[in-house]
């Protein structure tokens, strides 16, 4: 049955998410933005004990994403300090064995706050995550990891943070394409994993972004995620390629609940100001009767719902274990879209007060981007739902 | 607990409506629109299934099935994903059964929504929309004034479809500033039906101008008797029914041209694989499918009898950009061809462009 009604467990999520980032977020949000790569410390253990009692526990379905948005609308930089398996353990959760998943995700439930990264991108491959430089090489019963990953999302964290790990992107045969790409986890403090560098970025200052070298990393075999084999035969699809894109597809519409989280604080807050100007935004009123107001503040709305629904689609699909490669993608791309044209829009919308650091309006339209960026940038997304609609390869359309 | 899957008993429904839409009206639907005109037998057909009649109660002559928004919404989309006039047609007595329905009097239900539910199909409507630059309809300027026994009407209305074979026509006009509706029987001294209607699009089905002129109707003829109609909810309704229609029309123009770029060979590709016109496509496919679950999420909105104007209107408008976005950018993927008649990309743009001016001429 078509059904939109929350569940009563999901709507005191969202209570507590959103009482937490109003609470804990909002009043140092401009802080860490000022003060890039500073540690939030005391605000880290306060969300590793909450995600413990169960607020914070941020899986990968319509519940998470209903506490995303919520987090997010708080400050989607300080979200993205929550310790948590985060893409990291997403990836182990989707082409890990049984006790693979036990041995790296039990840790999650215990001890101090740790992360879970993802090293995908590199210097010289973005989005085309095929073309990955760095290599896995068997040595006995060890893989040896040479490489150097960049943007790594909470990177610094996963690397310092003890039990703390990082699942990386490598190529076992570089002459085997798509088929050579694996994935493998390797613990933080494992000898010749560092920190190079820490990006300064246009917004989500609070959230390190690393660059990350691997230089003879030895990690044990049972590390890597998925069958160690190369298929040459099979060159269109393999394991370890479908594997990082069978994590996308989880991982697209989280991405999807951020942006519309800071869609919203944005939205909120031109509405609030709106309404303190004693303006009614008038529903149901024929459009030529709106004032261009009352029409962009409509057109904002309706943006954010769209992705919203996409976004909720997308994962409420996956928990029934239906295939959503196609609406995980269409999902991003509507919402990184949809929030960086509502933030840009809100901030001219409130003249000085939008683009003033005073406020935080022009702190979400910065925030707000990295949505259409990471994870895909929003043209990937656009390629994928192309290619998805009209049953293409990517030899088919490029 | 949120759900986007309908249920198995809307799903057969679907089907059903999907398979007569593909058969019947994808058949005939360019000589309908060239010839302005619908053959009867269709509208049986389609009639046979029990669309309208399957909501209403048993002790009014319907099937006593429940009257949901939500299965509103998806039999509406297929349908106008055949042919808009069509659909539009076969749903015109719903637009004067379902707020008898929902809103009228037991005396009104009875009396009206029996002859509605017949085995053939007989024509009721609906007028709403005025032929003035500025129309609102919260603001109408056809009025109805109490007097004596009755109610004085005067006005003027345009884009009521089959006009002039309905029986009965719920006409809508301010009474004190408030509009509300009136139900005005066949042969009524005052009421009277003009021209055929010509426009750009929806050519197939049969719209006039109508004028009211001291039309006098016995008071127990207003809608919902004393208590009148919930305005806002039938607006919300028809908001719903067009957002979903668009959604149809959408669809069958991204569909179309989704095919034809795959088949259309340039540089010795096919045109589809270019980015140019895969996005084009892609950004068809998002909004399509963000709106039509917006507008799931209004009809369900309705079905539980929440407020839903914020989420009516916000869809409605989102759709009518939306389905210009997407009939235009079908004609484009075709170029010339998009714009000569032998393909049907053409008459979905007409189409399209129509949403904005549709108010109140389809309901769920």
């Amino acid at each position: 049955m078509i059904d939109f009604e929350l569940a009563p467990e999901q709507e005191e999520g969202m209570k507590a998410a959103h009482d937490f980032a109003r609470e804990r977020f909002r009043p140092v949000s401009r802080y860490y933005d000022e003060q890039e790569h500073e540690d939030p410390k005391e605000l880290i253990d306060r969300m590793w004990e909450e995600r413990n009692k169960g607020t914070l526990a941020l899986g990968l379905d319509v519940t998470a994403a209903l506490r995303i948005e919520e987090l997010c609308w708080g400050d989607a930089g300080l979200f993205l300090c929550v310790p948590g398996p985060g893409l990291g353990g997403a990836a182990v959760f989707a082409s890990g064995t049984k006790e693979q998943m036990e041995r790296f995700l039990g840790r999650f439930n215990e001890g101090g706050p740790k992360w879970g990264a993802m090293a995908m991108t590199e210097p010289a491959c973005g989005s085309d995550t095929s073309a990955i430089a760095t290599t896995a090489v068997r040595d006995g019963d060890e893989w040896v990891l040479n490489g150097e990953k960049i943007f790594v999302t909470w990177g610094k964290r996963a690397v310092e943070n003890p039990e703390s790990l990082v699942v990386v992107w490598a190529t076992v045969d570089k002459s085997a394409g798509r088929a050579g790409m694996k994935s493998f986890v390797v613990p933080a403090g494992t000898p010749g994993m560092r920190v190079e560098k820490l990006e300064k970025k246009l917004g989500i200052r609070a959230s390190d972004t690393a660059t990350i070298v691997l230089d003879n990393c030895r990690i044990p075999f049972e590390n890597i995620l998925g069958s160690p084999d190369v298929k040459k035969a099979d060159k269109s699809e393999t394991k370890g390629f479908k594997g990082a894109m069978a994590t996308f597809d989880a991982t697209r519409p989280i991405v999807g609940a951020m942006a519309i989280g800071v869609g919203r604080a944005a939205l909120d807050f031109v509405k609030e100001a709106v309404e303190n100007e004693g303006i009614k935004i008038r529903y149901g009123v024929p459009r030529h009767k709106l004032t261009a107001l009352e029409r962009d503040i409509m057109e904002m709305e309706a943006n954010y719902k769209a992705a919203k629904l996409l976004t909720l689609r997308a994962l409420w699909m996956m928990s029934q274990l239906q295939p959503n490669s196609l609406e995980s993608s269409m999902a991003k791309a509507k919402a990184g879209l949809a929030v960086t044209r509502i933030t840009q829009k809100a901030v001219e919308i409130m003249g000085p007060l939008g683009y003033s650091r005073k406020c935080l309006l022009e702190k979400w339209m910065r925030d707000a981007k990295i949505n259409d960026i990471f994870e895909g940038t929003g043209q990937i997304n656009m390629l994928v739902t192309a290619r998805r609609v009209l049953n293409y390869s990517r030899d088919q359309l490029k | 607990m949120i759900s986007f899957s309908p249920t198995e008993e809307q799903q057969m429904i679907v089907t059903m409506v999907k398979q007569f839409a593909s058969d019947e009206m994808r058949r005939i639907y360019r000589e309908c629109d060239e010839d302005g005109e619908i053959p009867g037998s269709v509208i049986d057909t389609a009639w046979q299934m029990g669309l309208v009649s399957s909501g209403i109660p048993e002790d009014c002559g319907g099937f006593g099935g429940e009257h949901s928004a939500i299965t509103g919404s998806l039999i509406v989309e297929e349908l106008a994903w055949g042919d808009l006039s069509m659909a539009m047609h076969i749903l015109c007595p719903s637009l004067f059964a379902y707020p008898v329905l929902e809103m009228g009097t037991d005396a009104q239900r009875k009396k009206y929504l029996p002859s509605i539910c017949d085995d053939k199909y007989k024509a009721a409507t609906s007028a709403l929309i005025e032929p003035r630059f500025g129309f609102d309809p919260y603001s109408l300027s056809t009025s109805a004034r109490l007097d004596g026994d009755g109610y004085v009407l005067n006005g003027q209305k345009c884009y009521v479809p089959l006009a002039a074979q309905a029986d009965l026509v719920l006409v809508y006009a301010g009474e004190n500033g408030r509009s509300q509706g009136f139900i005005i029987e066949k042969g009524t001294k005052g009421f009277e039906v003009g021209e055929r209607e010509e426009n750009m699009g929806i050519k197939g089905l049969a719209t006039y101008e109508v004028s009211l002129k001291n039309c006098r109707i016995p008071r127990e003829n207003r809608l919902g008797g004393q208590k009148g109609c919930d305005f806002d909810r039938i607006m919300n309704c028809s908001r719903v029914a067009l957002s979903a229609m668009a959604v149809g029309v959408a669809r069958a123009a991204f569909e179309y041209s989704r095919d034809y770029a795959r088949e259309r060979l340039a540089f010795g590709e096919p045109i589809a694989s270019r980015q140019a016109i895969a996005f084009m496509l892609a950004e068809m496919a998002i909004e399509i499918d963000a709106t039509r679950l917006m507008t799931w999420e209004a009809a369900w909105k309705l079905d539980r009898r929440e407020e839903a104007t914020k989420e009516a209107s916000l869809v409605k408008a989102y759709a009518d950009d939306m389905v210009m976005m997407a009939t235009d950018r079908a004609v484009q993927i075709l170029g010339g061809h998009g714009y000569v008649r032998e393909h049907p990309v053409e008459l979905w743009l007409r189409n399209g462009r129509g949403f904005v001016s549709f108010d109140g001429m389809a309901m769920v």
